[in-house]
């Protein structure tokens, strides 16, 4: 499918979504955090879009708000989109699990989690992954400061 | 078995730690094993041993900084990481690339994954108890290490990519002993054949073991040898091609058992594709430059960019968050490893300890590629 056709399929699915082709190579979708997992769910079981192949799922801190990217492929169609999710809720971020829909989403939540503290719903092991339990404040985000493990410029 | 017999030695779960230290695990990965008996019922990675951070620091990296931190994520793929960062610039600066780099780089790349799969060939063995394998690797590998050090000063983290090309033109002995390599690895890739893939204690101790159904490779984001071993077509060079990979012929190599067999044979049948590609592209390598000329200081315009390149492992993906500057705003890794790791709680529960390590062993797990 085409950017413009898969546009237009989706948006007819939840009308509130917004499409950007700008400064990227694929088409970005940003989504509500209340959408998401509708949005996602139906991503992968349409047979048309079928975006059965989550290849990335990033966290990114804009400054002001907090989210995620997912990178997703459909392994028939072969055609690629880009979902994004913002919050601007920086003490508690939250957004739905997608592990239930790809598998893969269950460690990369972790590390988004771990990275930059964003809480996943339904998640089943919500826990960090790579960092210890204990460790205080999410690396990734900007406001991070760590005086003596960090160079500072 | 008679069930008064059963019940009078009724066993009970317990946990167990399989690393951080443990042969099996190739670096420093700690495995907590859920156990009844012999019998996995769960297996819970614990990582984080060797995290460096690397996200972190490219954020404070300029571009030409980055390709040299890529080298010690996957380090046995460490000029295919070099390729997909200074890839991602490029297509960034919209850079038009000499012909004699995309196939230079090819070559090399195609030279690291067959370097790659002859160590992870011998240490499988290692794994399963057969050490002869080891130094059958690692004598076919050291010659592909010396045509390296030649051309690119390096033998493990070669650094021989910069955006815009290549770091110095090839050795003039870079062809010779690269065609001398094919010819002797022709000849030895058929023994690795006759000692382990036909091999009867090997092949009842493989297969069935370990099985990925393709769909849940699919949802668990599996790639490279293990989401082929599948039947899950997810070769980058074929579906997303780049450098010289448009030119060439050759053939994804798909299985549909699997197991960790099939997984295994994906990777030996792999190296003669690689052969291929080399052979292809060594007698007919253009002249020209071996870079195209970039700023002293690269500045990517502002916008996203993503570039997926396949190594030993599987698909490497590079995300890139530009807002103008020298530096990236974010920079995310996607390491093939992190998700084949993932997927080692479905594969391994209900089978038994030992067959953990053989499936382990064909999940190619590169710890540093796990922990960025």
């Amino acid at each position: 499918m085409t950017n413009e056709a898969l546009q237009n399929l989706i948006s007819s699915w939840i009308p509130e979504l917004e499409f950007t082709e700008e400064k990227s190579q694929f088409l970005n979708i940003t989504v509500q955090p209340e959408q998401l997992h509708q949005l996602m769910t139906q991503l992968k079981s349409n047979p048309d879009t079928n975006f059965d192949y989550l290849y990335c799922l990033s966290g990114v801190d804009w400054g002001k708000e907090l989210g995620v990217v997912y990178h997703l492929e459909s392994t028939t169609h072969r055609h690629q989109i880009v979902v994004k999710v913002k919050t601007e809720d920086r003490e508690n971020p939250t957004f739905d699990t997608v592990c239930n829909i790809w598998y893969t989403a269950e460690f990369h939540e972790r590390e988004v989690f771990d990275f930059f503290g964003i809480q996943f719903n339904n998640h089943p092991n919500l826990k960090r992954l790579f960092l210890t339990e204990e460790w205080d404040g999410f690396p990734l985000r900007k406001d991070y400061v760590d005086e003596i493990n960090m160079v500072i410029k | 078995m008679d069930t008064t017999i059963t019940n009078n030695f009724k066993t009970e779960e317990y946990q167990i730690n399989m690393g951080p230290q443990h042969p099996a695990t190739h670096g420093v990965l700690r495995l907590l094993l859920t156990i009844d008996g012999e019998i996995i019922k769960r297996v819970e990675p614990d990582l984080g041993y060797i995290h460096r951070s690397i996200e972190k620091m490219c954020e404070r990296d300029s571009y030409q900084q980055i390709v040299h931190l890529t080298d010690r994520m996957d380090y046995l793929s460490s000029h295919i990481n070099n390729e997909a960062v200074c890839l991602t610039v490029e297509n960034a600066l919209q850079l038009e690339i000499p012909e004699r780099v995309k196939v230079i780089r090819t070559i090399i790349a195609e030279l690291t994954r067959i370097a790659s799969h002859t160590l992870w060939w011998g240490v499988m063995g290692m794994d399963v108890g057969a050490l002869t394998t080891y130094f059958y690797g690692f004598r076919d590998r050291e010659m592909i290490n010396d045509i390296f050090e030649e051309t690119c000063g390096a033998r493990l983290t070669m650094n021989y990519n910069i955006p815009g090309g290549l770091m110095f033109d090839i050795h003039p002995n870079f062809v010779k002993r690269t065609k001398e390599f094919i010819a002797h690895f022709k000849t030895k890739l058929p023994e690795y054949d006759l000692l382990l893939s036909n091999n009867v204690i090997f092949r009842k101790r493989m297969e069935g073991i370990g099985i990925l159904t393709k769909e849940d490779a699919i949802s668990f984001g599996a790639s490279g040898p293990v989401g082929r071993a599948s039947g899950y077509s997810c070769d980058v060079r074929k579906h997303h091609s780049y450098s010289a990979y448009d030119k060439v012929k050759f053939n994804e190599v798909l299985k549909t058992e699997g197991d960790t067999y099939a997984r295994y044979q994906v990777r030996v049948l792999e190296m003669w594709e690689s052969l291929s590609i080399i052979e292809q592209l060594i007698d007919n390598i253009p002249e020209g430059d071996f870079f195209a000329k970039t700023n002293a200081v690269i500045k990517l315009p502002e916008g996203e960019f993503y570039q997926k390149v396949e190594t030993a492992r599987g698909e490497l993906g590079v995300y890139i968050v530009s807002t103008g500057t020298k530096n990236p705003y974010r920079m995310k890794f996607r390491s093939p490893g992190f998700s084949n790791l993932s997927l080692l709680n479905h594969i391994a529960v209900g089978g038994k300890i030992g067959d953990l390590v053989a499936t382990m062993a064909t999940l190619d797990l590169v710890i540093p590629d796990i922990d960025r």
